[in-house]
């Protein structure tokens, strides 16, 4: 909402500065924006008189004009308008001044060889109106005497634009900014002048409203105003629009703009001659068009509020006027239209076929019911006085009166919410500024709300406009006490921020990306999962919701790569979709390694980051959240985005979860396609959801420390197995023969090639033998040695080797 | 006396010479070996007349330690000057490279999630989350945001389907509704998360993240709003005064309804927090509507509180310098490793929140 101060105070005594009123503005909750200065630099637009043509040497359409700029100063100006001609009073830009239509600076400047000083303006601009056909003429009668003086009268106040809630309707309308304002002490509002139509020539158009279910028109008023003359508006109001940004256009429509502005009444100005047989308002049927004033054609579904004559519709209600019964400059009879329209309908109505208005921003947000009559008043009186005519009486048709709201209002909520008290007194002085009716009792106030509150419905409203208007800054401060009942982190959430910070402890960059994503990249990485699409995305690359985090990690970790970062490990923790239902997602900690480790190293050999690099970095996040790595079970079926051969899962207990993590090299496939320039890519999720938390706390979950002093023994094995038998079966299998001797296994080769048979492998094993009760005899050694041999070459197979 | 005297003498000066090691043990052999020469003497103290015994053992035992001490220097000295020339040989270029390392970092974001609950965890607040995709009675209807209300279009709102009823969340505010609906009040929370409206430009990004605070008990009012906030932005910005001014606006789902800024100046090019005379908003908070309360069940004569909504990620780049949003969400490798946190800096009440 634009306002300046000047208008303000055609509705406000006030004599206090323009700063102090920018501050009490958005202490009452009417935020200022910006402000501007429209005048600023506009001065240097002369009255300037053109003393001679003649044509451009280099150009046919071109005219190079002498222009008498004042102080007995001629400059040489190129021109292309028709209309340019010797002995032209028009207005002239010096260079440096800003077009005030395309906010562009003027420059000395070569035209086609001919040096231009500045330029000769049209209306158009200078944002004085459409004509941009030729050059603004100045009257000689009243500018003769004008030559390099200013063209534009100063503007003494700035353009201070508001940002109004949409709870604050009355305040589109600049009275409504005045009347809050005096009720925070900041001047006196003035009465409303009350100019009554008084005329014996009835309204002779008949207006009826359908009643019918859904009606969007609660009450129409009207009245007819014959033999106008639409003119150019007066310069005060031309003055009025221009100071906050507005184009004047014709006196009827200027007037209409003008009163919606000063206090948020919409008008709607018909050329009555072109209405067949008077105004039906009434919903629409499906299927029916009309061409509105902003030039496009509109098709209706049934039951949007329309107005209508006999030959069909003329616009619709409080949204947008139709071209059939526009007015025009030559219009000689109008029907002014000032009706209220039910908020719900407007908006309805407006989504559906996507027009955006000012009548329909305000309908929209609430009108003052009971301002119909002024509005028909103020705008006849204003356009008899300057398009002359003669009015009629004022028609009002309604299928719904206004009712004022009665709030009860208990005094003691004020402090209630508030934590302070302002006095019974001060209450009452605000509600009434504010144009409550109040009735006091001993503990409450019974109110009527002001027609213009439509937000105004419960006990809470009131609080708000209190405190609104006495100030927040009463408000004191409680300072909150440090104290905790509850912990603030449950054991999930405490999960989370740990692998967070343990995967990014192991080299990993934290990233966030969208949680949406490029359906290509998500195709690769959704296997079974459904596509979700976003109905409205900002763009096709952000389309679906992401099924895993890697289609986002793999873009970027291309991008880096692009960027000539070689090698890199980034990871990401948040939610991945499954469903398009609340819920349905899972919180996936995901990463992405690429390139190699030790490149260029001077002391260690580089070799590619590889699925054991990743494997580690899962297992030892794992490890580090208080899982115990002895339970852990692996096998190697992936998801199909994973190398098929060097992938696996991680489960936390066998049989008994579901998958911890997957981890392995990217598919060689997928690089391929998604051009992805690296050596090595290998990546790795863990499904926070699916890590069972444990039922005792890890504070509670260490045994007690027990240590055997007693000697150990290391015995190594080198079994020849099966190429299918796997190191986890293995280690297992000897770990299970003696769970109190056998203390720790490592494998430390694995072997195939020369001396091994094909089809099979050699693994290496070191076991350690330790007894917490004894030092173990030679005896001891030997037949746990053979218990071991024995047992791996009956269950799996294997061959010791001699 | 003199013969041991003459093997004093005789040997000091042997062993004068520039001897290696294996020398050193002959001279050690000759003289302590089984028949060394001080040994021998050692066997022939019983022969010695009384009244000379003595004296003889007690320069014999004389002349043993000086020789002894003598041959135990030397060596030591030998090997000393071993072990250096082993080191001088061995000296290596330290200022080569250490073996190569690799650091991660935690996202600003995140760092500042975590800032924010320690913050309020200190003042009794616990943490609760809710899911991105949303239902249009959470997100807006149950916040006193109906269809048919204005407030609606300031949200950009993504939807997953056509008529509107599934939605990614707009704000954290939903999961007010979560809370309240799940759990009996005393309420006192907060909820960080992920928040999406389809805007794109340079100070807007389609998701960014936002804390959700909720105070619900008997006696709320709107100086503990006020109180609790003040903390807030005190110890978030780590300085010991804030200039903060609290504007009446509107939201559907408080009222009275607060926007609030904080004073911050430019100097040096850098924006100091706190002071000065220029406004910044930064959050937006109220009395939670008595609707909001019926809504999920929650009687408003016997209960009301506050609630607030604060933009993660500005928060985030006023207090760490960081000039433009888009980059946040960019991924550039360089971007995260300079604006990122060590995993080791847990923001914490007794370390400080930051370093």
């Amino acid at each position: 909402m634009k306002i300046t101060y000047d208008w303000l105070k055609d509705h406000l005594k006030i004599s206090a500065k323009e700063d102090k009123l920018l501050e009490k503005l958005t202490d009452i909750g009417l935020e200022v924006e910006s402000i501007e200065n429209l005048s600023e630099g506009l001065d240097l637009f002369k009255v300037a008189k053109i003393i001679k043509t003649e044509k451009h040497p280099n150009a046919d359409r071109l005219k190079v004009c002498d222009v008498d700029v004042g102080n007995n100063e001629i400059k040489k100006v190129v021109c292309g308008a028709t209309n340019a001609r010797e002995g032209l009073l028009t207005v002239y830009a010096p260079p440096g001044a800003i077009i005030p239509k395309n906010n562009t600076k003027l420059v000395v400047a070569k035209i086609r060889d001919v040096t231009s000083y500045g330029m000769l303006c049209s209306e158009s601009e200078l944002n004085l109106s459409d004509e941009s056909d030729g050059i603004t003429e100045l009257s000689s009668f009243k500018y003769a005497k004008n030559i390099g003086k200013s063209y534009f009268s100063k503007l003494s106040s700035n353009l201070i634009d508001l940002s109004i809630t949409p709870n604050r309707p009355d305040c589109l309308g600049v009275r409504g900014i005045a009347r809050d304002l005096s009720a925070a002490g900041f001047g006196n509002l003035k009465p409303e002048k009350d100019k009554k139509i008084k005329s014996n020539k009835n309204q002779t158009l008949k207006i009826k409203i359908t009643k019918e279910k859904n009606q969007g028109c609660l009450s129409f008023g009207s009245c007819l105003i014959s033999n106008v003359k639409n003119t150019e508006s007066p310069q005060w109001l031309k003055d009025k629009l221009i100071s906050i940004g507005q184009k004047p256009i014709s006196a009827i429509v200027d007037i209409t703009n003008y009163i919606m502005i000063d206090i948020n009444r919409p008008l709607h100005a018909y050329d009555a001659d072109k209405i067949e047989k008077g105004i039906i308002v009434r919903n629409s049927k499906s299927g029916e068009e009309f061409t509105a004033l902003d030039n496009k054609n509109y098709k209706l579904d049934d039951g949007m509020c329309v107005i209508s004559d006999s030959k069909g519709v003329l616009g619709l209600g409080g949204i947008i006027g139709g071209t059939r019964s526009g007015t025009e400059l030559d219009t000689k009879n109008i029907l002014l239209e000032s009706a209220y329209f039910d908020p719900r309908s407007i908006r309805k109505t407006a989504k559906k076929l996507n027009i955006d208005t000012d009548a329909k921003f305000r309908f929209e947000r609430g009108i003052d019911q009971l301002s119909i009559e002024d509005g028909l008043n103020k705008a006849a009186f204003l356009i008899k006085e300057i398009c002359g005519g003669e009015i009629s009486k004022i028609d009002i048709q309604k299928i719904e009166s206004h009712k004022n709201k009665v709030i009860k209002f208990e005094l003691k909520t004020f402090e209630k919410i508030t934590g302070f008290k302002i006095s019974t007194k001060e209450m009452i002085i605000i509600l009434e500024k504010l144009g409550f009716k109040l009735k006091k009792e001993k503990k409450f106030f019974k109110l009527s709300v002001p027609s213009w509150r439509p937000d105004i419905v419960q006990e809470i409203d009131i609080v708000e406009e209190l405190v609104r208007i006495s100030g927040y800054e009463k408000i004191k401060i409680e300072n909150p006490i440090k104290e905790r009942s509850k912990n603030t982190l449950n054991p999930t959430q405490k999960l989370f921020h740990f692998l967070q910070r343990a995967v990014a402890s192991k080299g990993y960059l934290e990233a966030i990306t969208w949680s949406f994503t490029d359906v290509k990249y998500n195709d690769h990485f959704k296997e079974a999962n459904k596509e979700i699409k976003i109905v409205n995305p900002i763009s096709s690359e952000l389309g679906v919701l992401r099924n895993s985090i890697f289609s986002n990690l793999v873009m970027h970790i291309s991008k880096n790569l692009d960027r000539g970062i070689k090698d890199l490990s980034i990871f990401e923790i948040g939610p991945i979709f499954y469903g398009s239902q609340p819920g349905e997602q899972n919180t996936v900690i995901c990463g992405l390694s690429a390139g190699k480790k030790s490149r260029l190293s001077w002391i260690e050999k580089e070799r590619n980051t590889d699925v054991f690099d990743i494997k580690r970095d899962v297992i030892q996040t794992l490890v580090e959240a208080g899982y115990d790595s002895e339970k852990f079970y692996l096998d190697d079926e992936s998801p199909n985005y994973y190398h098929p051969g060097k992938s696996g899962r991680i489960f936390l207990n066998k049989g008994k979860d579901k998958v911890a993590a997957y981890f392995g090299e990217i598919h060689p496939n997928i690089i391929k396609t998604l051009d992805i320039k690296t050596e090595s890519l290998v990546g790795f999720e863990i499904f926070l959801d699916n890590l069972k938390l444990p039922k005792k706390p890890l504070k509670d979950q260490k045994t007690k420390y027990i240590v055997s002093d007693f000697q150990k023994s290391e015995r190594d094995f080198a079994f020849i197995v099966d190429k299918k038998v796997n190191v986890q079966d293995l280690v297992s299998l000897i770990s299970s023969i003696d769970k109190n001797l056998i203390s720790n296994i490592k494998v430390f080769d694995v072997y195939k090639g020369d001396n091994i048979p094909e089809n099979k492998k050699s693994i290496a094993i070191s076991v350690t033998i330790q007894s917490l009760e004894k030092t173990l005899t030679d005896n001891d050694l030997e037949k746990i040695n053979n218990s071991i041999i024995e047992t791996v070459e009956n269950k799996t197979g294997a061959k010791i080797r001699s | 006396m003199s013969e041991i005297k003459n093997i004093r003498d005789q040997f000091i000066s042997k062993l004068e010479n520039d001897l290696n090691i294996d020398q050193i043990n002959e001279i050690k052999t000759e003289l302590f070996g089984k028949n060394g020469l001080i040994s021998s003497k050692f066997k022939t103290i019983g022969s010695i007349p009384e009244t000379d015994r003595k004296k003889f053992a007690s320069d014999l035992n004389q002349v043993k330690d000086e020789l002894q001490n003598l041959i135990a220097f030397k060596i030591n000295e030998i090997e000393r000057k071993k072990i250096n020339e082993k080191l001088e040989k061995e000296k290596v270029d330290i200022t080569l490279p250490e073996r190569p390392f690799v650091r991660g970092k935690v996202h600003p974001v995140s760092q500042t999630i975590d800032e924010i609950s320690s913050i309020f965890s200190e003042i009794g607040f616990s943490v609760e989350e809710g899911p991105d995709v949303e239902n249009e009675y959470n997100n807006f209807t149950a916040l006193n945001t109906p269809d048919n209300h204005p407030a609606r279009d300031m949200h950009d709102t993504f939807y997953l389907d056509e008529n509107k009823e599934v939605l990614l969340r707009t704000h954290t505010s939903p999961v007010q509704i979560r809370t309240m609906l799940k759990d009996k009040p005393p309420f006192k929370i907060i909820a960080p998360g992920r928040t999406y409206r389809s805007d794109s430009d340079q100070t807007h990004a389609p998701m960014f993240h936002q804390v959700e605070g909720l105070h619900i008990d008997t006696n709320i009012n709107m100086g503990h709003l006020k109180g609790c906030l003040n903390y807030f932005v005190k110890e978030f910005f780590e300085v010991e005064k804030i200039k903060m001014r609290f504007r009446p606006s509107h939201f559907p789902f408080t009222e009275p309804s607060a926007e609030v800024d904080i004073g911050y100046e430019i100097r040096d090019g850098k924006i100091i927090i706190g002071e000065g005379d220029k406004w910044l908003e930064i959050l937006g908070c109220g009395m939670v509507h008595p609707n909001v309360l019926k809504n999920v069940k929650v009687d408003p004569s016997k209960y009301q509180g506050y609630a607030f909504g604060i933009g993660i990620d500005r928060l985030a780049m006023l207090k760490y310098g960081i000039n433009d949003l888009r980059a946040f969400f960019d991924c550039d490798y360089r971007w995260l490793n300079h604006f990122g946190f060590d995993p080791l800096d847990v923001p914490s009440n007794y370390r400080g929140l930051s370093r």
